[in-house]
């Protein structure tokens, strides 16, 4: 890892990979930020940081140890730890969010991570954790933010480079024509379908940031969501852009530093196969 | 009453926009109705886009830590299979170009690296040696090559699913142990 950035920073411009350009206006990679990276700080571990204690403890109580990620930005220098709380299953719903509000609001209001919906809908407050709750109170619950990203706060992941991602991919619906009856664009059923299992995606970056191959070149490569995204638009008969569309993944990093890992597949919340949609690019692409 | 109220506030809200000027008639302009606009927007200072992008992110970034990964992402065959695939290849394709680099060079260097002489320095090893570098080696061999045809049957977008993924991928690690098994004592 230490020499792939070396050399990314100090190799002639020879040897350098070719980047691949994702944001078409400037004509410049977006790798140039992503470049200022700083060096991985693994947090210190659970064991050697302080435990804060469940407020409301009796004699039926199931405790069970959270041990979550925490930085602080305003104390820019000191290193990432990993933060124990103990809580009473008795009293906090099953899911790991409900763990994490009923710690920020009795046990430490520090605590900082994002959520909103809280059922599946926004994907605010993905993030590293193990399912539910595991009812299993010997055993530790470790919560981490979203893989490889940079940490704002806690848990609370910068998600500026898959947002621009995604934009760099125009999903929306790109027509020349216009509609055959100028209120709107109809498409069969059978054409429909192919949607399906495609838009219900809420860009929550859980599958981008399971992928091994993102984790290295997130810079260039754009990931299992935003590819699963990109061929929602290239499945779609109604958009008349496939051809430019395809064009743009059409390079070494886009979409062929995808070496068909699957964890992405594995670990979408929402049940959805962007390894599978990806495969369809690359499969559409060998055979145009 | 209500229509009133509309109308006040919609008129408010062309007066917020910049060019709102454009719409509204002279002489409304001239008794300055527009500039007591009761409506007061966010104070924000503009950042040119270059500006924001490369140097308040880059300056932000270089403080931020990167969360956790490799070190506490949980095993699953998905990504094990993926990462003992690239190493297996590795290993075989680097032993084969080492080997064929070193018998290239042998006879400037007066080495002898042929066939007859390997073999005979291999029966010279104590048999469990012997056993446990053909069962690895075979391993990394039967592992690479079936696993090598699940990724091309991926590459037709077919058994894509976590269940037979997962399937595939224990039948590989066991049908290549099986095999690594069968080439050592072959």
């Amino acid at each position: 890892m230490a020499l792939r950035l070396a050399s990314r920073r100090f190799a002639p411009q020879v040897f350098r990979r070719g980047m691949a350009t994702t944001i078409e206006h400037t004509k410049e990679p977006i790798a140039a930020t992503a470049e200022a990276t700083s060096a991985s700080r693994p947090p210190i571990p659970a064991n050697k940081t302080s435990t804060e204690h469940e407020p409301k403890k009796d004699e039926n109580s199931r405790i069970k140890t959270f041990n979550i990620y925490r930085w602080n930005p305003d104390e820019p220098a000191s290193k990432p730890k990993m933060q124990s709380y103990t809580l009473d299953l008795n009293k906090t719903g099953p899911m790991m969010l409900d763990a994490l509000i009923r710690i920020k609001n009795e046990v430490d209001p520090t605590l900082t991570f994002r959520r909103s919906c809280r059922e599946g809908i926004c994907g605010s407050c993905a993030m590293n954790i193990d399912g539910r709750i595991p009812t299993d109170t010997a055993k530790d619950s470790k919560i981490y933010p979203l893989p490889h990203t940079y940490v704002v706060k806690d848990l609370v992941p910068d998600l500026t480079q898959f947002y621009k991602q995604y934009k760099s991919i125009k999903p929306y619906l790109q027509r020349d024509t216009p509609s055959p009856d100028g209120k709107e664009n109809l498409q069969s059923k059978e054409d429909r379908r192919k949607l399906d299992g495609l838009y219900e995606c809420i860009l929550c970056a859980c599958c981008s940031t399971s992928c091994p191959s993102y984790w290295w070149n997130s810079e260039e490569y754009l990931g299992p969501a935003v590819l699963m995204q990109s061929y929602r638009w290239i499945a779609d008969s109604r958009d008349e852009k496939t051809a430019q569309r395809k064009d743009q993944l059409n390079n070494s990093m886009s979409l062929y530093r995808c070496h068909t890992i699957l964890n992405c597949s594995r670990t979408c919340p929402k049940g959805l196969n962007p390894a599978l949609a990806i495969a369809e690019i690359k499969k559409s692409m060998a055979f145009a | 009453m209500l229509a009133q109220r509309i109308a006040q506030q919609s008129l408010r809200r062309l007066a917020a926009q910049p060019n709102a000027y454009r719409f509204a008639a002279p002489a409304a302009i001239a008794t300055g109705a527009f500039n007591t606009s009761q409506r007061r927007l966010v104070a924000a200072q503009a950042v040119p886009e270059h500006e924001a992008r490369d140097s308040i992110l880059a300056k932000q970034r270089l403080n931020r830590p990167v969360a956790p990964h490799l070190a506490i992402y949980q095993p699953q065959i998905t990504w094990y299979g993926s990462a003992f695939n690239r190493i297996t290849g590795c290993v075989l394709s680097g032993g084969f170009y080492i080997y064929g680099a070193l018998y290239l060079i042998a006879p400037v260097l007066g080495w002898h690296v042929e066939s007859a002489v390997v073999a005979a320095s291999f029966a010279a090893w104590p048999v469990i040696l012997q056993i446990l570098a053909k069962t690895s080696v075979g391993f990394f061999f039967t592992f690479h090559c079936m696993n090598g045809i699940r990724h091309l049957t991926w590459d037709t977008a077919s058994m894509i699913t976590n269940k037979k993924v997962a399937q595939t991928g224990w039948f590989v690690v066991g049908a290549s142990a099986l095999g690594a098994l069968a080439l050592a004592f072959i």
